[in-house]
């Protein structure tokens, strides 16, 4: 008999890249449903027009390179883009947002710049930042969660209307739906000259962080730990980006409380766990060694501090995320393992 | 319990033992013909010392050890030696390689057998017996072992000699049921092993899914000093250098061996092919073989060596439907073969004919997304996917800095890889090229000196010819003169002063002699 000559090993595990992805986008679930619970179909609107316009750049784009479509198609790298930008974005985002962000980071961030496993920046990211300093007015209207000082008051289609023609019912002005986020009202506020403990006894903030976003920050944190325990991502590079951000924030915590915000605040606010995650935890522009993704982590959580802190922006994941993934190449070739029987030191 | 220090990566993989460790190991029927190779080892082939017509008697010598690294072939059987001759033989090469072929007349008349008092033997004797009774490592290196029984050389004494009793690739079980049908025996072969090297300590590692294996071996061992350390099922406990680790916590050097840290290790199969040589006379001309996969009736098999291995997929109930592939060696390092007309050898293990449900699915290889995985798994502790950059991209030097050479390809990240790329490959290919390469070097620089070494010699011979001329010309022209001889004289001594035509031009030469 003949037989087939294949190199060994033989056998292989069940696993495949879109089965990564996938688990992301599972893991994203709770978190999704409690910014929804708190800010209303605004949401769910912006991952919809996320997806779909990524899926579409993603297959231009793969037609253009040549890749075969449907191979690429079915890993749902473009997907958890789309999701993770999608969530970053204010509830009430004008579709062209929403559309210019992500075909930023797909056609962009993602293609331009090598395609997947390729990519030195992280695509979701590069796409929230362009936003961000292109728009600011529009990127800063965050809603005012539920529960707070109004019921939540949009309907589905009222949230259509006013993502689709920027049109809002006449009971409402924008200004009364939007509001600064914890971050933004801490940073302008101590800027005003105010104490820690004054700002915080506003109605903003809740009983860690903000009014609604802590429950929001603990639905992620729930699936990031089942990320981690799946091994789906490293554990060290959100231990090492909530640990770095911990440590920066009760240094300073402890020389000034009145004009530093507590740990436990920074640690709960903002994108901080969303971020260390979901964000940081994207291996393909992270740092690749055991030793450097501690590293890694660590970097990305001091630099978030340093920018709610000292920068010009209330919140500093994105930056701080594309500023290590630049860094993750060197990062890895200083902490390579030490090999089975080399020697110690 | 003595602790054990676990390695780093590693995986659980599926074990498949059950299918054929189950029943006793069956002697598998006399083959009409064997061939028999004359290389089953690491080293210089066994040279032929039998010809075409001549009648063998079973465990006659056939092929003699052919230098210090190098073992003996003997007839499996009695018969007639059909042939020697090149053949296929189940290497991973594919390239066929000289085989005694031996018609059996089935009457299996032994050669006379001589069983030895080891103690009373001088330990070179008695390694000069293990080498002439063909004894190599039946783990799968094949290494002789009379080498590996030598300290001289390297140390005064030996820490720890381990037994490595851990078969962790899936499938194969024929240590499982060797250990547990002839713990006595392995034993025994394991004593002139003691006797050779005075160890310290003598450690018998067994993977804790082979209690009976596990408990037979503490029986055997019983009374004797020597430990069995059941180990976690975690492959590849049983690659040399991780199962030295795993027992003693010794990390064997990068490009260095166990004896280099003290220790020295065999396979539980090769002790008992030691006893079977030492206290029977018996060289190795069978051995236990797994015969497993999508055959009807899995099993060990006490097989001849160079029985055909359709013979042996023949009595262990013949394929079933849709094999695809045959497999020597387990399915994580094992070799896939082109046919099933090769005969046993001393490094075959296990048979496993595999079909598609024991396979993993052939799929589309995507971009390496640097999740890790690969690192996590990595038993020699390297970056799998930094080796793969390089390789690819056939940057050899910065593989080689990344430690392509400390990989022991045992396939654990090719197999956790969720873009399904075939990592093995690439290091298997990366380590050709860069031999190649080296090979190729010295073969120039080899070239270069050689070349170097004649324009030397012509600039001698050039420079010795003309101070002769030289010394010569004044007398020769003296003489001339002297004689009243005419222009015409000296004109030929100035002629022939010069130098040859060929010598002033070596370039000339050299394309005459190419």
């Amino acid at each position: 008999m003949r037989f087939k000559i294949v190199t060994s090993p033989h056998i292989a595990q069940n696993v495949s890249v879109g089965q990564v992805m996938r688990r992301v986008l599972y893991a994203m679930v709770p978190g999704i449903a409690a910014l929804t619970w708190f800010f209303g179909w605004g949401i769910l609107i912006n991952l919809v027009i996320a997806t779909v316009v990524a899926l579409l750049a993603e297959t231009v784009m793969l037609a253009v390179r040549g890749k075969p479509l449907a191979l690429h198609l079915s890993d749902f790298s473009a997907v958890v883009t789309a999701g993770l930008l999608a969530v970053a974005l204010p509830p009430l985002a004008p579709w062209w947002l929403t559309t210019l962000g992500i075909l930023f980071a797909i056609v962009v961030a993602k293609h331009l710049y090598g395609g997947l496993g390729y990519n030195p920046f992280n695509p979701a990211m590069v796409g929230y930042v362009v936003l961000l300093t292109s728009f600011p007015r529009e990127m800063s209207a965050w809603l005012i969660p539920h529960g707070l000082d109004q019921p939540h008051a949009l309907t589905l289609l009222e949230t259509l209307q006013a993502i689709f023609h920027s049109e809002l019912p006449a009971r409402f002005t924008l200004d009364a739906l939007t509001g600064a986020t914890p971050l933004d009202a801490l940073r302008t506020q101590i800027g005003l000259g105010l104490t820690v403990t004054e700002i915080r006894n506003s109605p903003v903030f809740g009983m860690v962080a903000g009014q609604g976003w802590e429950w929001a920050t603990l639905s992620f944190l729930a699936g990031g730990l089942w990320l981690v325990q799946t091994r789906t991502a490293d554990w060290r590079i959100p231990a090492g980006m909530l640990s770095g951000l911990a440590v920066i924030a009760t240094v300073f915590y402890l020389i000034d409380p009145q004009h530093y915000a507590p740990p436990w605040f920074h640690l709960w606010s903002g994108a901080a766990i969303f971020g260390a995650f979901f964000i940081a935890t994207d291996p393909v522009t992270a740092s690749a060694t055991p030793h450097g993704r501690l590293i890694y982590g660590v970097g990305i959580g001091v630099l978030v501090y340093i920018i709610r802190g000292f920068g010009g922006y209330p919140d500093g994941v994105a930056f701080s995320v594309l500023l290590m993934n630049i860094a993750a190449p060197t990062i890895d070739l200083y902490t390579q393992p030490r090999v089975f029987g080399a020697r110690r030191g | 319990m003595s602790r054990l220090y676990p390695f780093h990566g590693g995986l659980k993989t599926v074990r498949h033992k059950t299918e054929s460790n189950q029943q006793p190991i069956q002697r598998a029927a006399l083959p009409r013909r064997l061939m028999v190779p004359l290389r089953q080892h690491i080293g210089a082939m066994a040279k032929p010392v039998v010809a075409s017509g001549d009648q063998v008697l079973k465990g006659q010598m056939i092929g003699q050890a052919d230098g210090y690294i190098s073992a003996a072939i003997h007839a499996p059987t009695s018969g007639r030696v059909a042939t020697v001759e090149t053949r296929p033989v189940p290497h991973p090469s594919g390239l066929p390689d000289l085989c005694v072929v031996i018609d059996s007349d089935g009457e299996e008349r032994w050669v006379e057998r001589q069983p030895v008092d080891y103690r009373a033997l001088h330990p070179s004797e008695l390694r000069n017996i293990l080498r002439n009774a063909g004894v190599v490592g039946l783990g799968g290196a094949a290494f002789p072992s009379a080498v590996k029984l030598n300290l001289s050389g390297h140390r005064e004494r030996l820490e720890t000699l381990i037994l490595n009793g851990a078969e962790c690739e899936p499938w194969i079980t024929c240590d499982d049921r060797l250990m547990r049908e002839q713990a006595a025996g392995i034993v025994a072969g394991l004593h002139v092993m003691v006797h050779l090297l005075e160890p310290r300590e003598v450690l018998i590692g067994i993977e804790d899914d082979k209690p009976e294996a596990i408990a037979a071996m503490i029986e055997a061992c019983a009374g004797t000093g020597y430990e069995v350390r059941p180990a976690p099922t975690r492959y590849p406990s049983g690659s040399v250098k991780q199962l030295v680790k795993l027992l003693t916590g010794k990390e064997t050097p990068v490009e260095g061996l166990p004896i280099d840290v003290g220790v020295q290790c065999f396979n539980v199969a090769t002790a008992y092919t030691v006893h079977r040589a030492v206290d029977h006379g018996e060289p190795v001309i069978s051995r236990t073989v797994t015969v497993t996969g999508h055959v009807r009736q899995p099993g060990n098999f006490q097989a001849l060596l160079g029985t055909p291995f359709a013979e042996l997929v023949e009595q262990a109930g013949g394929y079933q439907e849709g094999v695809e592939r045959l497999i020597m060696g387990g399915p994580m390092m094992g070799f896939a073969l082109h046919s099933d007309e090769v005969p046993l050898t001393k490094a075959a293990n296990c048979i496993l004919a595999a079909s598609a449900e024991e396979l993993a699915p052939t799929q589309p290889v995507m971009p390496c997304i640097r999740c890790g995985a690969c690192v996590d798994v990595c038993p020699a502790n390297l970056l799998p996917q930094q080796l793969y950059w390089h390789a690819r991209a056939k940057e050899f030097d910065k593989a080689q800095d990344y430690h392509l050479f400390s990989c022991i390809e045992c396939g654990c990240c090719s197999t956790v890889c969720p873009s399904h790329i075939p990592l093995v490959q690439y290091y298997r290919y990366a380590k050709n090229e860069i031999w190649a390469q080296e090979k190729e070097k010295q073969k120039a620089e080899l070239a270069r000196q050689r070349h170097q070494a004649r324009l030397e010699r012509l600039e001698r011979e050039k420079q010795e010819r003309e101070a002769k001329l030289r010394q010569k010309a004044p007398a020769r022209a003296a003489r001339a003169e002297s004689e009243g001889g005419g222009k015409l004289d000296i004109e030929t001594a100035v002629a022939r002063a010069k130098p040859h035509p060929d010598a002033a031009n070596p370039a000339a030469t050299r394309q005459q002699d190419a």
